[in-house]
């Protein structure tokens, strides 16, 4: 392994002839070969690539790759080693702007790629986001934090906790809403945990991240931060929500609220949906446009109730037949204090798991269930194996997701032992999690294909 | 700079191009023949061009170059802030296609053809394929770019006494078909979008328009006859590159047909040629790039009595007149470019394209000489925007927004012209002279493909695509000529995909080489235009019908016939298609009851009882003997007739 700049990423035989002719990265070369000659610069490898190959960028721009066995002379021409830094531009001040502030977890909301490396560089100063988002300076004078640089999936309590105190200090300082750029895998998970740790919050507070890059002319990334900047500047909904495409045109984004939202597509750019419900409102570069009245309203004091609090021994088990007991045995003994089960239909696990159920209520782990399904209440009366899991300790939850209930159990174990408490804690709505009614249009999933379906698709743009 | 002026096209001269410099190079497009897409699994070569089922609409947004400007081409497609409008049918996109999916892996059926066809130009074959975002801002990609990557480096192709270079050429994805693009709306048809196609790229090695065209139909023959690419209209598309002595490389995209080649690139030579002629004209008058000078001017309240019904109606519906002052231009917006064209049309392309003044005229300018304001309006406006006579005045109108764009990019052509010829991408047009299409972007615009990982290319993948390489076609065309071929079957034979049918039946089989070279190119034309569907042909179902030839199952009439009764069978071959063999008493009886019916017949001509008796027995035994020994016996039969009946 070759951890020097000079030859960055090759190794083996490839490190060996480029150290040969002391033809480093960056170098303008002419290269010879038993199949041709070539002119280019010699490019860094990729540290995952394997150790035969040279990467040669073209002068038309393009890069290949060469056997290294087959290198017969390189002629270095020069050298010239590439950085790049995005450019910033001072992000002007208008004091008849409101002030938002944007923390920045690791999701690369605004980003460009390094074209010679491939590399990802996040843009992030608010200069840096002025000179490629200028638009935001028509909503909000921005101030930005980076809190984390992890990918959305290493998330976790630390961070959440962090995120959660950092919002709360940016309130009681008087900001006018606030915005979180985040991953997209996981931003769900974070948006209900932020919704339990802030409870009463003055602003609304938005979690934001783009489904493509922000270095592809097609990103999402700058039309959501346009959208959640000034849903954080001007809206009047004082809750987590997060704000993503509703359609996949460039036409509109939907705030969801933070507890009824979930990433239902592992590409599309519309993959956020409110399930069971419908969202709170639209968002373009002109209005907000609420769906509904209920939400909480944007006030003018900077008062807030932080509750930073989460025990990780929690788990969720997805549910699926012939599941054997020593998975629910297995969390026990390896002392978790609460599981989340997704369980079939209306939330059912079979008989063989009973034992380990006893076992977990006897030694004090907490067990809710919610459905797989996603949409639908938990109904644990209609059969009696339901009744006979109740008798077991395991707690409905109504119409809370799965990835909600998880967040909301290590939440709640967090601030008790007391497992009544967590009981009453869980099943307290506090921010949506678990609603009295599903409306009939909280559960559309059209089924392409079907003529009354197609019409519709043909009016809208999808 | 040399003070040619430019003949016209029939007149010019190898010589007048040398005098001008004159160099022009190819990008050639070519589709290649899979079954699905590049790096999805839709269908390739289904096109449906009225009906879609959804629409999705995207807008374009520049990414930083690397040193924090925006692109050129990147600015110019954002300033126009077009709605982009896809079409989509189900059937032949997906959810890939559309960016909102991760690319599959590449398609190794098309990577296999653009490693033949490398071969074939004598090209260096690369050993990792690399796959590059080529950034396309003008929605033609709704990703904002194309995924393409070198397959090889380097080659040439023989033309004349000379050779000339092949640069690189690319495996790339095909992008949408523009449906139309008026004012701010840009609407694409997404079914072509994602076909594999090969960019050939050559040195820029030629000398005149005609052998532009000439290099082009070589390679085009080339690349048809390895049998592996698309054909029909839009299958191949040509940009094509011309540059004078001084100028700059220009691009002409997409022209589809060889032909207009010539004249295309002849009308780009002089318009660069005039254009540099038009910055010394400038540079006289004492206007450089430091000196130029241009302010613009709302003057729509001058105007709103205008007899001038262009403006009179812009103002009738709200919009404005910017008025352009170009200091000491005076007469030169009617400098010659191309033919029938002068540097008006310049900064009208730029105004349509840029400010999305789509509607013509989108200017009028002082310098012209047809109807536009009367001469009184003219000296109010001049007097207004403080202009002197030896000053030329470009008005502009529209939405607020769009005028101002409008005058801004008016501004900017016209400085420009102190440089001399605009880096751009031009569009072919019909009457054979270019109009602008957009500013040429520059190498920056390529980005490695995070999606994809860099892909191997094994000694062994390239071996087996070496040891079947088809033979260049020149060198087929001398060998038929050496056997026989009729003249006019080998041009088409030598490029056709039953090229390697032929070696097979001819060397391999003994087959006569007229006859198969006559069944595989004039066979499936007969059969089409019987209304068959020839795609069900192919090579096996010529080998195999000459293999029933060969051994005497079928006569030699007998080949169309079952190729026939094969095609309309969707391609499969039944048993019973094999016609009996007639024997000479079968025969003999078809020839009595023939001549029987005919006799019956009231015949204007006697003579003509042979003709009519033939027909009726080819007409009963067709494909199961052949028709010059029917012909003999039916002969030999009335002979016999007549003998007995003196
Ligand atoms: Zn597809």
């Amino acid at each position: 392994m070759n951890n020097s700049e000079d030859y960055k990423g090759y190794r083996g035989r490839s490190l060996e002839v480029l150290q040969n002719f002391n033809a480093m990265v960056w170098s303008e070369v002419y290269l010879e070969t038993t199949d041709g000659t070539f002119d280019g610069i010699i490019l860094p490898r990729s540290e995952t690539a394997d150790d035969q190959h040279i990467v040669l960028k073209l002068p038309s721009g393009y890069n290949i790759g060469l056997r290294a066995d087959k290198v017969q002379n390189i002629k270095i021409l020069g050298r010239k080693i590439a950085q790049y830094k995005i450019p910033e531009k001072e992000f002007p001040f208008n004091p008849k702007l409101p002030k938002v502030k944007l923390f920045g977890t690791g999701g690369t909301i605004a980003s460009r790629l390094d074209y010679r490396t491939g590399a990802v560089i996040p843009a992030f100063s608010p200069g840096e986001l002025y000179g490629s988002v200028p638009e935001l300076a028509d909503y909000c004078n921005l101030e930005t934090e980076k809190l984390y640089g992890v990918f959305s999936e290493n998330m976790g309590p630390e961070q959440w906790i962090g995120t959660a105190k950092a919002i709360a200090r940016e309130i009681e300082k008087g900001v006018h809403g606030i915005v979180i750029g985040h991953g997209t895998d996981t931003m769900h998970h974070t948006a209900a945990v932020l919704s339990f740790m802030i409870q009463n919050s003055p602003v609304p507070i938005v979690m934001v991240g783009s489904q493509r890059s922000s270095d592809r002319p097609s990103s999402d990334a700058a039309l959501n931060l346009i959208h959640s900047v000034k849903t954080a500047a001007e809206s009047d909904i004082a809750e987590v929500m997060v704000c993503m495409f509703g359609p996949t045109s460039d036409e509109y984004g939907l705030l969801h609220r933070g507890t009824r939202v979930r990433k239902m597509h592992s590409s599309y750019r519309s993959t956020f949906r409110t399930i069971g419900d419908i969202p709170i409102a639209m968002v373009n570069r002109q209005k907000i446009t609420p769906l509904r009245n209920d939400y909480k309203r944007r006030r003018n004091d900077k008062k807030v109730d932080l509750f930073p609090y989460f025990d990780d021994r929690v788990a969720i088990v997805y549910y699926y037949p012939n599941m054997k007991p020593d998975i629910i045995d297995s969390l026990i003994d390896n002392g978790y204090r609460g599981i989340v089960i997704a369980g079939t239909g209306l939330g059912h696990v079979n008989k063989p798991l009973y034992p380990a159920l006893k076992r977990a209520q006897d030694n004090n782990v907490a067990v809710y269930m919610t459905v797989q399904t996603l949409w639908g209440y938990v109904q644990m009366y209609v059969y009696d194996t339901g009744r006979d899991m109740m008798e077991l300790g395991v707690v409905p939850t109504a119409n809370m997701l799965p990835e909600v209930a998880y967040v909301k159990l290590g939440w709640a174990l967090g601030q008790t032992d007391d497992l009544n408490e967590v009981r009453r804690i869980m099943l307290t709505p506090i921010a949506g999690e678990i609603t009295e009614r599903e409306p009939s249009n909280g559960y559309l999933i059209f089924q392409g294909g079907i003529p009354e379906v197609e019409e519709f698709i043909s009016k809208v743009r999808k | 700079m040399s003070d040619f002026v430019f003949k016209p096209f029939d007149e010019m001269t190898p010589d007048d191009y040398a005098e001008i410099g004159f160099k022009s190079g190819l990008e050639i497009h070519q589709q290649l023949l899979t079954e699905k897409k590049l790096f999805c699994r839709c269908p390739a070569g289904k096109y449906h061009n009225d009906v879609y089922h959804a629409e999705i609409l995207r807008h374009m947004r520049p990414t930083l170059s690397e040193l924090g400007e925006y692109d050129g081409t990147a600015l110019m497609e954002f300033k126009t802030k077009k709605d982009i409008i896809y079409r989509i049918h189900y059937d032949t996109v997906c959810t890939y296609e559309m960016d909102d999916t991760p690319p599959f892996e590449i398609n190794e059926e098309a990577l296999d053809i653009a490693l033949e066809i490398g071969l074939l130009l004598n090209a260096s074959l690369v050993d990792e394929l690399h796959i590059s975002r080529k950034q396309y801002l003008d929605g033609s990609i709704p990703t904002g770019f194309q995924r393409t990557a070198i397959t090889s480096v380097g080659g040439f192709i023989p033309y004349k006494d000379r050779t000339i270079g092949i640069i690189q050429m690319s495996l790339e994805e095909d992008s949408c078909r523009e449906v139309s693009d008026f004012g701010h709306t840009r609407i694409y048809l997404t079914d072509r979008l994602g076909m594999p196609l090969i960019e050939t790229v050559t040195q820029p090695e030629m000398r005149t328009p005609q052998e532009v065209a000439e290099v082009n139909e070589l390679l085009r023959r080339l690349v048809n006859s390895t049998g592996k690419v698309r054909n029909g209209i839009g299958a191949a598309r040509q940009d094509v590159n011309v540059s004078v002595r001084g100028g700059t490389r220009v691009e002409i995209k997409g022209v589809p047909r060889i032909p207009m080649i010539p004249l295309l690139t002849y009308n780009e030579a002089m318009r660069q040629w005039n254009l540099l002629r038009l910055r010394d004209e400038l540079n006289k008058r004492g206007i450089n790039t430091d000196t130029f000078e241009a302010r613009y001017f709302d003057v729509t309240k001058l105007l709103t009595k205008t007899r001038y019904t262009p403006i009179h109606n812009a103002i009738a519906e709200g919009k404005m007149v910017n008025c352009v002052v170009l200091r000491g231009w005076r007469g030169l917006l009617r400098w010659q470019t191309q033919t029938d064209t002068y540097f008006s049309k310049e900064i009208s392309d730029r105004v349509r394209v840029i400010a999305c003044l789509s509607v013509l005229p989108n200017i009028a300018h002082s310098d012209s000489r047809s109807e536009t304001l009367s001469s009184h309006e003219w000296q109010k406006v001049r007097k207004f925007v403080s202009a002197g006579d030896e000053d030329t005045l470009v008005l502009v109108w529209g939405d607020a927004r769009d005028a101002d764009t409008g005058a801004k990019e008016i501004i900017i052509r016209a400085k420009e012209a102190t440089i001399g010829v605009p880096s751009e991408t031009r569009q072919a047009l019909y009457d054979g002279t270019t109009g602008f299409e957009r500013i040429l972007p520059g190498p920056q615009r390529m980005y490695p493909d995070t999606d994809l990982p860099p892909k191997k290319i094994t000694d062994e993948r390239k071996l087996r695509i070496k040891q079947n390489l088809p033979k260049y076609f020149w060198e087929r065309e001398s060998w038929y000529k050496s056997i026989g071929v009729p003249a006019d079957i080998i041009k088409d034979l030598s490029v056709s995909k039953y090229a390697k049918t032929f070696e097979i039946l001819v060397e391999e089989m003994g087959i006569s080489p007229v006859l198969a070279a006559n069944a595989l190119i004039n066979f499936p034309k007969r059969l089409k235009k019987k209304g068959k569907d020839i795609s069900f042909l192919n090579s096996n179902t010529f080998i195999q019908v000459f293999e029933f030839f060969k051994n005497k199952l079928i006569c030699k009439d007998g080949i169309f016939y079952l190729l026939e009764l094969i095609v309309s069978n969707n391609g499969i071959f039944e048993k019973e298609f094999i016609p009996q063999h007639c024997s000479q008493s079968e025969l003999l009886y078809e020839i009595r009851q023939a001549s029987k019916k005919v006799e019956k017949m009231k015949l204007y001509d006697e003579k003509n009882n042979i003709t009519l008796t033939l027909s009726l027995v080819m007409k009963n035994l067709f494909g199961r003997i052949d028709g010059c020994i029917v012909a003999k016996e039916v002969i030999n039969y009335f002979a016999k007739e007549t003998e007995n009946e003196q």
